[in-house]
């Protein structure tokens, strides 16, 4: 029993980070965080933001889940999520105004983010709390690790810091021409075709060995 | 008059800002989910374009009044995400059981993608933004307008280049989202050069 358990922990963490991570499987929910990719630092707190509400709201909506009717599960679900939503921003609003406002609306937008329903749906529906949970902090933790990634590279590219701290090489304009592209949209998205791509190679590669 | 007449151009600008230069879809990213899965056909791009411009117009103009007449009076803006919401739930599940009444053809068009636009993140988006850069209302109509329309012309735009690309060869990785992606990028990159047309 106890041996099970494990194994599917282990089960919940893989998929959540590689096998089937929400960004380069089915590209969903890149929506609300890829706007703030352009800075390590904003999007840091974003994916934190997110990966908290994912998990806290697979975590309700698997307590109560016996107890929401099938047809209205949907707006339950919205619900929750837009609770925990609200007191992220609450929190972020009090205590750090500036990184409040440079978010804007990408907190609200939490929301609507494709993952949150979907591991509601796919799995917090009908599996016990406990694992609900983990299930929704790893989905969260793996578009975390993408999304950051994306970020790092825009950064460092087009501003030559990390974090907000020069790199020696690529903040040098002797060496280093700013890749300004990096920091405006379409950065975002070319940074973000490379790494779908880089990672479905890698895994075709896998699914072939 | 005269400080309508100002209100309208206000709003016209606002409107052609939506469309090319903040661009919903390429300059935030918003709507992304369905702009990946959708685009693969003109028409079905077109009816589910047409169904955002219709919906956003009215939702955030909706928004607008329900933020500033009862958010505002209760001092409860931070209540405005599950509100914009509700609204629009309810504004897409009514415009849904019109059309399913008085126009049957209309809704085997449009039907099947009402329900989608609900999870839509450019329609809650909208509302946000409006509500951020502190709107006038009819300012809002326009931007609300705008904002869909560009999405729409994205959407097409996408769909258009994407049936050409089932005729060329593309990496094996980077076929579908990933190829999606770029030319999403090429096309925010065009949609820069906009930028500075209205001063």
């Amino acid at each position: 029993m106890a041996l099970q358990a494990v194994k599917s922990n282990r089960d919940i963490i893989l998929d959540g980070l590689w096998r089937d991570n929400p960004i380069f499987r089915q590209v969903l929910g890149i929506c609300s965080t890829l706007a703030v990719t352009n800075v390590v630092l904003n999007t840091a707190v974003m994916c934190t933001s997110l990966t908290l509400v994912t998990a806290l709201s697979c975590l309700t909506v698997s307590l109560l889940r016996h107890w929401t009717p099938r047809n209205i599960r949907m707006m339950v679900q919205t619900l929750i999520i837009a609770f925990y939503v609200i007191i992220v921003d609450l929190i972020l609003k009090a205590y750090w105004p500036e990184m409040s406002s440079n978010l804007g609306p990408y907190v609200g937008l939490i929301i609507t983010n494709c993952i949150i329903m979907g591991r509601c749906e796919a799995f917090a529906g009908s599996n016990p709390p406990v694992s609900s949970f983990w299930d929704g902090f790893y989905s969260g933790l793996g578009y975390s690790l993408i999304l950051l990634g994306i970020s790092v590279v825009r950064e460092l590219l087009g501003m030559g810091t990390i974090l907000g701290f020069a790199v020696p090489y690529f903040s040098n304009p002797q060496y280093w021409d700013k890749w300004i592209i990096m920091v405006m949209p379409p950065g975002a998205f070319f940074t973000l075709a490379c790494m779908i791509w880089l990672c479905r190679s890698i895994k075709s590669k896998e699914a072939k060995s | 008059m005269n400080s309508f007449g100002s209100e309208i151009w206000l709003a016209l600008v606002t409107c052609f800002a939506a469309v090319f230069t903040q661009n919903i879809l390429l300059t935030t990213f918003l709507g992304m989910c369905p702009f990946t899965s959708v685009s693969r056909e003109v028409k079905t791009a077109a009816g589910l374009g047409g169904a955002v411009v219709f919906v956003m117009t009215f939702t955030t103009a909706l928004n607008w009044l329900a933020y500033k007449y009862v958010l505002i009076p209760l001092e409860l803006e931070f209540f405005r995400f599950i509100l914009f919401i509700i609204i629009i739930a309810a504004f897409v599940q009514f415009v849904e059981m019109v059309i399913d009444r008085y126009s049957p053809k209309l809704y085997q068009n449009l039907g099947i993608f009402l329900p989608l636009i609900t999870v839509n993140c450019a329609i809650l988006g909208a509302s946000l933004f409006m509500v951020i850069r502190e709107y006038h209302f009819i300012q809002t109509i326009g931007y609300g307008f705008g904002a869909g329309l560009g999405w729409l012309l994205a959407i097409l735009a996408m769909a258009g280049i994407r049936t050409r690309l089932n005729e060329s060869r593309v990496p094996e990785g980077l076929r579908g989202p990933g190829i999606t992606l770029i030319i999403a990028g090429l096309m925010a990159l065009a949609f820069i050069g906009f930028t500075g047309v209205l001063g």
